[in-house]
């Protein structure tokens, strides 16, 4: 073998062993924070694990809003018209968070069925509706009239 | 009336740069020189016929006229006449526009400063830019445009989104248009060399410059946009990995490969079809960096309104530019021969790694943004990738790319010897090791992990730059004169890789030394936060030309000295009803204050974020010098004089690759 060639390949292995090694680890990586979607009848319904980090989305319940008076502790309930899930949340809530609009939060499910939030997110946009929190209505809803149609 | 004129010159835009594609590629094919004439003033007539078209948005802009759909939806007679030009791209319609424009504006520079390159090549880069241009221009016309009428027009507009009415947004997307378009630059001048057959040392010398003005452009675009996020967003995050944020950094990963490969290109006529593959992929990432802004396929901030339409015509576009110069590469590329041969301690070396770690760098980030889609489009289930992932793949290759940044330079092309290496770096090593420790302890006081490391490495680049700067001026007369002789284009690598160093001490230091508090407070309340006293004085209504506030005032003092007084506001905008809120910032070269106001909570209380961020400002400086270094670079003399070599050395390379 000329120099050239074992240089090259020399290089190649090298390359290949670094990109494998990459690689292995990044779908590591990816498998450990890949937080998945629930909505609220998922949650009900028991589905959402509660030893992960999980998002879930909805539309703020009218009225559900309580503040704590002498920190930044909020509760508030989240629905997708046909169930409803507590959300617990510590901090400044973003600009477009009010009742009866759709949000994402995300945090861990607690024993009780509440989400410990340490996210809230609202997008920017007054129409806006988070495709998930849509798709979720929409599926809270087909599962509805389903029940429905069985009673 | 003077809309449709603008939809007319657009239409037109569209035929000449479709006529600019097809008639200079069969001259350059068929070698007929009035053909191959016929690329420039083409590439000048296409884009008179864009500045006309989007002149005239953007004077509907200016002069409220509320008959074009497109303006009644992003503005209002009462937003101030800076955001109503800058409205202009404040949608999606007029932002593809300007992408159009833009590619126009890159193809006329090419048609102006390539008057000593081989006029079939010029004809070849100028169809190609030409073709992705008719595809462009196409999208706009056909899916999104501008110049639609409203009957009856409405008395008044739905007014510009909120949160870009700021003078971050008006910079932000044509800086990062400037860098996607100019992309196409560079891969024009790939594919033309490909089809032309003569990619060769010339080929790489022409392409350099136009490579590094896209990239500079890129650079600043992203540091615009974090410095936006940082403060207009109200959370003081500067970086979120946000897939928009994603489409951004991907290309300029990819870029920031391609200027290295160029290089090794050009100087030792190797790694050439290489880097024709990462101008394919850097431009390639550029169109999806526009689909998934421009599809409205992402939940993010940015994907303010969609229209699936759109989507399949730019994944269309996507699929037929990767496609065609893929096919065009497969067919190609097996004929170029790399002549240059390398130990492996050796410049190439060094740039392979940087390539390599570069590379598999976009592919993790790459695979990050694109799996949620993926998954949603397969409908597996809603996932969202968070910023844990994109930190745990990417720091760990930034951190060697780094340590090899700091030794490619000093060491030589072809062959290089370890102890040579290794005397000129030792003392490098030990100062960054011992400075990594002593730098953050004297400032903070405590010792991280990774901030150690950052230090280190940042210290080990400086360090490595300047050796180098000393070592190339050590054989001349006078040091000052070694200085003087050395080419922009040195200066230019060395003040780009100072502000690597610089971005990096600004992320170690802002991310793990800031103090952030987030608490509720009744006017008269304080709050000690870094050693600044933060006294809350209270709340007062203030209003501006279309939004109403409540404005927080924020005093404060270090060492019952006055610092500064902070105004932060909670606005309301008057035509959307969109809340917004402004921070209060005192900004300064080694710590930032930061305060924003949140939700009012009953007796006189609100939620306030007081935030102390040192060193913040270094992410942006870096960003500042990394694009001032690919100024001096690009500005290099031997760019501009090299046409006089152009012909003798395109024919040595060509003859080198022979021979080998």
């Amino acid at each position: 073998m000329r120099p050239k060639q074992r240089n090259r390949l020399i290089l190649a292995i090298v390359i290949v062993l670094f990109v494998a090694v990459s690689a292995a680890l990044a779908l590591t990586a990816l498998n450990k924070n890949i937080n998945l979607f629930y909505s609220p009848t998922m949650i009900v319904h028991g589905e959402a694990p509660h030893d992960r980090v999980i998002r879930a989305g909805g539309m703020v319940s009218e009225g559900s809003v309580q503040r704590d008076p002498d920190s930044l502790q909020i509760t508030f309930k989240l629905n997708d018209k046909v169930n409803e899930i507590t959300v617990k949340y510590t901090g400044i809530l973003p600009d477009l968070f009010r009742e009866g609009q759709g949000i994402i939060v995300q945090g861990k499910l607690a024993p009780d069925g509440t989400i410990m939030a340490t996210e809230v997110l609202a997008k920017h946009d007054e129409n806006y509706m988070p495709p998930e929190v849509e798709h979720a209505l929409e599926t809270a809803k087909q599962m509805g009239v389903a029940n429905t149609k069985k009673d | 009336m003077l809309p449709e004129i603008g939809n007319f010159a657009l239409i037109l835009a569209m035929t000449i740069a479709l006529a600019q594609g097809v008639v200079p590629m069969i001259g350059a094919a068929r070698n007929i020189p009035g053909w191959i004439a016929f690329a420039r003033p083409a590439a000048w007539t296409q884009f008179v016929l864009l500045v006309i078209s989007f002149g005239i948005l953007t004077h509907a802009f200016v002069s409220n006229d509320f008959s074009v759909a497109y303006v009644a939806n992003n503005s209002n007679s009462a937003l101030p006449l800076m955001y109503r030009i800058s409205a202009v791209w404040g949608g999606h319609e007029g932002s593809l526009l300007l992408w159009v424009l833009l590619m126009g504006g890159w193809s006329a520079t090419v048609g102006l400063f390539s008057k000593r390159l081989p006029p079939e090549m010029v004809a070849r880069v100028l169809a190609v830019m030409g073709l992705v241009a008719v595809g462009f221009t196409a999208f706009v016309v056909f899916t999104s445009n501008p110049f639609e009428r409203y009957y009856p027009a409405p008395m008044d507009g739905r007014d510009l989104n909120p949160l870009l009415q700021d003078i971050g947004l008006i910079m932000h997307p044509p800086m990062l248009y400037m860098g996607y378009v100019g992309f196409s630059v560079a891969f024009a001048f790939a594919i033309a060399a490909l089809l032309g057959g003569r990619l060769d040392a010339a080929w790489a010398r022409w392409s350099r410059p136009w490579t590094i003005v896209a990239w500079v452009f890129l650079t600043l675009g992203i540091a615009l946009g974090s410095w936006w996020a940082y403060y207009e967003l109200g959370w003081g995050g500067w970086w979120f990995w946000d897939p928009v944020e994603n489409a951004s950094f991907l290309p300029w990963l990819t870029g920031t490969a391609l200027m290295h490969s160029l290089a090794v290109s050009e100087k030792r006529s190797t790694f050439k079809s290489w880097t024709v593959l990462l101008a394919i992929f850097a431009f390639s990432l550029c169109l999806l960096g526009t689909f998934l802004v421009r599809s409205g396929v992402l939940t993010s901030v940015h994907a303010f309104a969609s229209d699936p339409t759109r989507g399949v015509f730019v994944l269309l576009l996507l699929g037929i530019v990767v496609g065609a110069s893929l096919a065009i590469y497969a067919w190609r590329a097996p004929q170029v021969k790399s002549a240059g041969n390398f130990a492996l301690l050796s410049r190439e070396t060094f740039l392979l790694g940087n390539n390599v770690l570069l590379v598999v760098a976009t592919a993790t980030i790459l695979l990050g943004t694109l799996y949620p889609l993926i998954l949603d489009a397969l409908e597996l289930g809603k996932i969202s990738v968070g910023p844990p992932y994109f930190n745990a793949v990417f720091v760990p290759l930034m951190i060697p790319l780094i340590v090899i940044l700091g030794i490619g330079p000093l060491s030589r092309w072809k062959q290089d010897e370890f102890p040579r290496l290794a005397r000129m770096l030792r003392s490098a090593f030990l100062v960054s090791i011992v400075l990594g420790v002593v730098i953050p302890w004297l400032l903070f006081g405590k010792v991280e992990l990774m901030v150690v490391i950052a230090t280190a490495i940042s210290v080990w680049l400086v360090y490595a730059v300047l050796l180098d700067v000393a070592h190339r001026c050590r054989h001349k007369s006078s040091f000052w004169k070694g200085l003087t002789s050395r080419p922009r284009g040195f200066y230019g690598m060395s003040i780009a890789h100072l502000g690597v160093a610089v971005t990096v001490i600004g992320i170690a230091f802002s991310s793990y030394y800031s103090l952030e508090k987030d608490l509720r407070m009744v006017p008269g309340d304080q709050l000690e936060v870094g050693g600044y006293l933060f006294h809350f004085d209270g709340v007062r209504e203030s209003h501006g030309p279309n939004y109403t506030a409540t404005e927080g005032v924020i005093t404060v003092t270090r060492n019952g000295k006055p610092v500064t007084t902070l105004h932060t506001q909670k606005r309301t905008y008057t035509v959307q009803q969109m809340p917004m809120t402004e921070a209060g910032i005192d900004a300064g070269l080694f710590r930032d204050l930061y305060v924003a106001m949140g939700e009012p909570l009953g007796d006189g209380g609100w939620a306030i974020r007081i935030y102390y961020k040192p060193f913040i400002r270094w992410i942006w400086l870096g960003g500042l010098f990394m694009a001032f270094g690919g100024i001096l670079a690009a500005s290099d003399r031997r760019y501009r004089l090299m046409a006089k070599r152009t012909a003798p050395s395109g024919a040595d390379a060509r003859l080198a690759a022979q021979e080998s």
